[in-house]
């Protein structure tokens, strides 16, 4: 851990541990829930850790770049969630639950 | 120029004929195969033989890579070349007498192996010769596939998975030996040239590694001993022009390849292991024989024949000497016309009498009189007796073997006793003593097939008496060859 | 020489296959037979041209180049043939014995339905022989060699309906062809050895070996193991017997006159090599013998009228090839050349007695019939007085040379020779006097049917007659007054010494050898005829109670029994096993067991795809978390 505090300075330090516990977060729920829209929101929590990141090295470097790739990814993940939520609805037709271990058809 | 023309004119033929009617297209590729021996047949009358590589092309393809399309033929090439275009009409004509389904593809494939075949004797890249070399595979694959007898999604599944993984072991050869052509290069090359020049400064350990990932793709290809077991099987189960491709034209890309880019690349492996590579071979020849005596099909016996003959070529062209190497190339003509004929009365007996099983026949001699003469003719080339094509052959390699080994030829030499029982032992069975049920009323030749066989026999007897219209044109070559790799190992 | 006349000799009997052989169905039968002869007439008057000069001295031997045959690196063979006094004598031989054989034929086959094919196969066997003898290097010689053995087998088997006939032929051509390997090796060694496989340049540089040294005998050995096959001795004779299942002038003109002559003529054109190499020469005094004597005791029990002779040549062939062991190579040819004539006689006019029997070849069901067959008789008696040693017949000078070199080289090899002479004169005598005297002892049919043969069977009976009288003549030993004709001519070409001691014996022994060896033949002719004429003795009947010598000898010593056990089953038994359980167990086997291995993980490994996804989640996130973790370690 030495290391690391050589290279960040603790204000940075604060903004990789935050976004690290929400992305831990977001990771335990994806593999803990069956809910396909908890699963999502998780998706979303890690998605946003890692914007959280990029803003917080965009100031840190002084480089704006960071913060334009975050306007990209809030886009697209915008994007993502209409498919997404579209797919979640033809399983919910399909199969009469949200829950993801109702897609077990596709095996061996 | 002209070589270009010769691997494209069958390709292009063999895509025109789709757009043919199916009533048509037997005659096409007919008259395309025959414009094909034509042109060969002119670039044969103004080859000279002492000129080195003729008819050349070299153009630029993957820049980066340092891959030509560079094609050319010498003596060997030109000789091979001229097999395939003799071989393939006569193998055309020899299927007029049947109704295949799905025509046009039929005899679309036949041209498309023919333009690979002709691009594997041809190429003089190594990168364009893997892609001919995985080509010829394709339309084959297809041919026994679509067409094939009994069990023929089993037996052609594993003969292309068998074939293919040899192929995988010389792409790496293959790679490895581009690597090192960045010595000379910044972009490497794939060329001849290139390649002979990077393989022979490898260190002898890298060269045995080369070496044997060569072997195994050109020794499942020929096939040697042990590496022959799809072959009987697929042998079997092809449609007879699938079979006759397969052994008259395609197995000599087994043997090219070993002359033409395993000799010159690693002949300090050629030395310490070509040894094995010679004791295989032979062993494959009594085993071989061995086995073909008590076989009851009779494609499976020519199959098993066509091993152990082979077998003798192999075991000469890895004596690295002129006896082997000539002997080699005569062998080959003479190993492609005589299977392709011996296929071919295999073809018109199972078609007359629905059966291939030896046991069953006999007495043919009695209804088909010319058919009996013919076939023994062939039959006799094939014992390699002397003043046919097949003894000028055998007596050169077994030269070549026997100054390498005399037990060794010893062992070889077997190959004219075997040869005379199971040929013999099968003409008896087949042609000879009274006509039964399925033998009575065979009908002798009609006159396709005498077309098809007379152009055999002529040559047979040409090999046979005057080897040397053949000889003079693949000697330069074959000493240019040799020079080059005894020189090198010398030098070291 | 001219080149073109050479040329034509073997060129005529080849044109003569082709027409025949292409023609076959459109040419009348008169033509056939007429192109057939023709052409080996044709030969055998440009031989006869080619002769006279040599007989005189003023030719020398030549060598006739044609074009290259095969010609790779330092291995030339050039087609050309060697006119020499050897391959002149052998040339008459065949050229003039093969015409009259064809004349005979024209006769003999004239009711077969395949006599255009007979004819061209007879004349391709002629065009073989010629090649064999004229060649001027062994492969020349070894192309002529499988060419005989072709025709050979092709004449066997040529009433192909039979099956037995075609066995007899399949077995006559892979016994010679185990010979041919020899032949080839020791050809091999050859160039290896000397880098030529010209005879005259092959036997120039033949003193850069030393004399018994490995290699030489090497090369004779291997080059006699050829010899073995294609002139029927032990161990390789069996296939002599059964080849006598072709038409009989096939018999007498191949498996008589010339064909197993071959391996004589080769072991005398290499007799350079030969004389180097004493073991080979041992070795070959010992097989001839042993071949002579072993066949000889086979031949007395026989009933086949065919076997007889059959066994017969096989133990006259075993006296020449005793000569050549002996170092008399002109011997040697001396006894080839007197017997071409006697033995082709012998079975022509056995030929001749199977014509008017219709077909039958038992002795046990002929007898008396002198009365019906003078001609045949009297030139069969005329044969049989030659075979035997009478003087002044052929036979007798041949065999008087041959015994007196075994007793200069040892005397009780003269004593085993004499047996082997002694038992000649006996299966003959008796084969003599089963078939024409006494009773006659087959069915009515047959009796109604017995009559002369048509003369364009018997003039070639009695040509050859004349020739078993006088054909001895040409090699009357100085003893009795003649200057050995035979020996002068051919010293040309056989250059060794060994031929020479023959004059070391005195004539006082010479003289009390030939009283002793026509006195025991006198003796045993008298013993024969008063057993098979005065008392009538017949052969015991198929099936009858015969004592257990008589059974071996009957049985032939159930040679081609033990070879059946000893080699073809093996064979067999290793063919089914290599193709049941190496080929189709162990090497398909390991070359399926990895599809096979394959197949087996993925039916293990597959069930890792449960479907679930949450299981894929946590199996992605935990390679993410090992990957980090595997590369912060590193």
């Amino acid at each position: 851990m030495g290391e690391f505090f050589k290279y960040f300075s603790p204000s940075i330090y604060n903004y990789v541990i935050l976004s690290s516990i929400l992305f831990a977060i977001g990771v335990m729920g994806v593999l803990i829930r069956r809910n396909i829209i908890i699963i999502f929101m998780a998706i979303e929590l890690m998605l946003n850790a890692v914007n959280l990141l990029l803003v917080g090295f965009s100031v840190h470097h002084d480089d704006t770049g960071g913060q334009v790739f975050v306007f990209f990814i809030m886009a697209v993940a915008a994007a993502e969630i209409t498919v997404g939520l579209a797919i979640l609805m033809m399983i919910y037709r399909n199969t009469g639950s949200v829950s993801v271990d109702s897609l077990k058809n596709l095996k061996w | 120029m002209e070589t270009g023309l010769l691997i494209l004119l069958p390709l292009l033929a063999g895509l025109v004929i789709y757009v043919l009617d199916d009533s048509k297209a037997k005659i096409f590729a007919l008259g395309a195969a025959i414009l094909e021996f034509v042109i060969s047949l002119i670039t044969f009358l103004r080859f000279s033989p002492e000129g080195g590589i003729q008819f050349d092309i070299n153009v630029r393809w993957i820049k980066s890579m340092g891959i030509y399309f560079n094609v050319g033929m010498d003596g060997i090439s030109l000789l091979l070349v001229m097999l395939t275009t003799f071989l393939v009409p006569l193998i055309i004509l020899s299927t007029f007498r049947h109704t295949y389904t799905k025509t046009k593809l039929f005899y679309s494939l036949i041209l498309i192996m023919q333009s690979a075949l002709v691009g594997v004797f041809v190429a003089r890249d190594a990168f364009l010769f893997y892609v001919f070399w995985e080509l010829a595979l394709i339309p084959i694959y297809f041919i026994c596939l679509l067409w094939g007898g009994q069990e023929r999604m089993r037996i052609t599944f594993k003969f292309f998975i068998y074939t293919l993984a040899g192929s995988l072991f010389m792409l790496l050869a293959i790679i490895y030996l581009y690597l090192q052509t960045k010595n000379f290069s910044t972009t490497g090359s794939f060329s001849i040239d290139a390649f002979y020049e990077a393989g022979q400064q490898l260190s002898r350990n890298e060269q045995a590694w080369i070496f044997w990932a060569f072997f195994l793709a050109f020794a499942i290809k020929m096939p040697v001993f042990p590496f022959h077991t799809w072959q009987p099987d697929t042998y079997t189960i092809s449609p007879s022009a699938g079979t006759m491709l397969l052994s008259g034209i395609m197995l000599k890309m087994g043997i090219y390849g070993v002359i033409r880019w395993m000799l010159p690349v690693v002949p300090d492996a050629i030395i310490t292991w070509g040894e094995i590579a010679i004791y295989l071979s032979v062993a494959g020849i009594v085993y071989a024989s061995i086995i073909a005596i008590l076989q009851k099909d009779i494609k499976r016996l020519i199959a098993y024949v066509s091993i152990a003959h082979v077998g003798l070529i192999a075991a000469g062209v890895f004596t690295n000497s002129v006896e082997g190497l000539q002997g080699s190339v005569i062998q080959m003509l003479s190993h492609g016309i005589n299977v392709v004929g011996l296929f071919f009365i295999i073809d018109i007996i199972s078609d007359r009498t629905k059966t291939n099983e030896i046991s069953s026949l006999g007495g043919i001699r009695n209804e088909a009189p010319l058919f009996a003469m013919f076939c023994i003719i062939i039959l006799l080339s094939s014992v390699a007796l002397p003043l046919t094509s097949g003894f000028v052959g055998e007596l050169m390699l077994l030269v070549s073997v026997f100054k390498f080994n005399i037990y060794v030829a010893a062992i070889a030499g077997l190959t004219i006793i075997f040869g005379a029982v199971y040929m013999l032992n099968s003409y008896q069975k087949i042609m000879l003593g009274e006509p039964n049920i399925i033998t009575s009323n065979f009908k002798d030749l009609f006159l396709t097939e005498k077309i098809v066989f007379i152009p055999i026999i002529i040559l047979i007897f040409w090999i046979g008496l005057y080897p040397k219209t053949f000889l003079d044109i693949s000697e330069p070559s074959v000493q240019a060859l040799i020079k080059s790799t005894t020189e090198i190992s010398n030098l070291k | 020489m001219s080149k073109f006349l050479v040329a034509l000799i073997p060129l005529l009997p080849l044109l003569g296959f082709l027409i025949i052989g292409l023609g076959n169905k459109k040419l009348s039968k008169t033509l056939v037979g007429f192109i057939g002869c023709g052409a080996i007439l044709g030969s055998f008057i440009i031989v006869l041209s080619l002769l006279f000069p040599f007989l005189n001295g003023t030719a020398k031997g030549e060598t006739l180049s044609y074009f290259d045959w095969i010609s790779v690196g330092n291995f030339k063979i050039s087609f050309s043939f060697l006119v020499d006094q050897l391959s002149v004598i052998m040339m008459t031989i065949i050229t003039g014995i093969g015409f009259l054989i064809h004349v005979y034929s024209a006769g003999y086959m004239s009711h077969d339905e395949g006599y255009a094919r007979y004819f061209s196969y007879l004349n391709l066997f002629v065009f073989s022989m010629l090649l064999l003898v004229m060649g001027s290097n062994y492969v020349v010689m070894f192309a002529g060699w499988e060419g005989v053995g072709l025709c050979s087998y092709l004449l066997i088997g040529f009433w192909f309906k039979n099956t037995e006939y075609n066995n007899a032929a399949k077995k006559a051509f892979i016994m010679n062809r185990i010979g041919d390997l020899g032949f080839l090796l020791g050809m091999l060694l050859i160039f290896t050895t000397f880098g030529t496989l010209d005879y005259l340049e092959v036997f120039s540089r033949a003193n850069s070996v030393q004399e018994n040294s490995t290699i030489i005998i090497a090369i004779t050995l291997l080059l006699f193991i050829g010899a073995t096959g294609k002139s029927a001795q032990i161990p390789l004779y069996t296939w002599l017997p059964d080849a006598m299942a072709g038409p009989t002038p096939v018999s007498a003109l191949i498996h008589a006159a010339t064909m197993v002559t071959a391996g004589i003529y080769m072991i005398v054109r290499s007799n350079v090599l030969y004389s180097m190499s004493e073991v080979t020469l041992e070795i070959i005094e010992i097989v001839g013998l042993a071949t002579a004597l072993f066949a000889a005791t086979i031949g007395l029990v026989q009933n086949d009228i065919k076997k007889v002779l059959a066994y017969s040549t096989v133990s006259q062939l075993g006296y020449m090839f005793f000569a050549l062991g002996l170092g008399a190579y002109s011997t040697g040819m001396f006894h080839l050349t007197t017997h071409a004539f006697f033995k082709a006689l012998l079975f022509l006019g056995a030929g001749s007695v199977i014509h008017a029997m219709s077909g039958e070849q038992d002795i046990r069901n002929m007898g008396g019939l002198v009365k019906k067959l003078p001609i045949t008789f009297g030139t069969f008696l005329i044969a049989t007085l030659a075979i035997s040693g009478i003087p002044p017949f052929a036979g007798f000078f041949s065999k008087d040379e041959i015994l007196a070199h075994a007793y200069e080289h040892a005397p009780f090899l003269w004593g085993f020779a004499l047996v082997g002479a002694l038992m000649t004169t006996f299966y003959m005598f008796r084969l003599l006097f089963l078939t024409f005297f006494g009773k006659f002892r087959g069915t009515e049919h047959q009796r109604s049917h017995l009559h002369e043969s048509p003369l364009v069977m018997t003039i070639p009976l009695m040509i050859l007659a004349l020739f078993s009288i006088i054909a001895g003549f040409i090699g009357i030993p100085e003893v009795l007054g003649g200057s050995n004709f035979l020996k002068k001519f051919l010293s040309p070409v056989i250059t060794s010494q060994g031929a020479e001691t023959y004059a070391a014996l005195s004539h006082a022994v010479e003289y009390r050898l030939m009283g002793a060896s026509v006195g025991a033949v006198l003796v045993v002719i008298f013993i024969t005829w008063f057993y098979y004429v005065q008392r009538e003795v017949r052969p015991a009947k198929e099936g009858e109670q015969i004592s257990t010598p008589h059974k071996v000898l009957y049985n032939k010593y159930y040679i081609d029994e033990i070879y059946n056990s000893i080699i073809v089953k093996p064979l067999k038994w290793f063919s089914d096993k290599f193709y049941s359980i190496l080929e189709l167990k162990v090497i398909d086997g390991f070359v399926n067991s990895w599809g096979k291995g394959v197949n087996l993980g993925s039916s293990a490994i597959r069930h890792v795809q449960s479907g679930s996804i949450s299981f894929y989640l946590l199996v992605m996130v935990a390679g993410i978390i090992l990957i980090l973790l595997i590369n912060n370690l590193i």
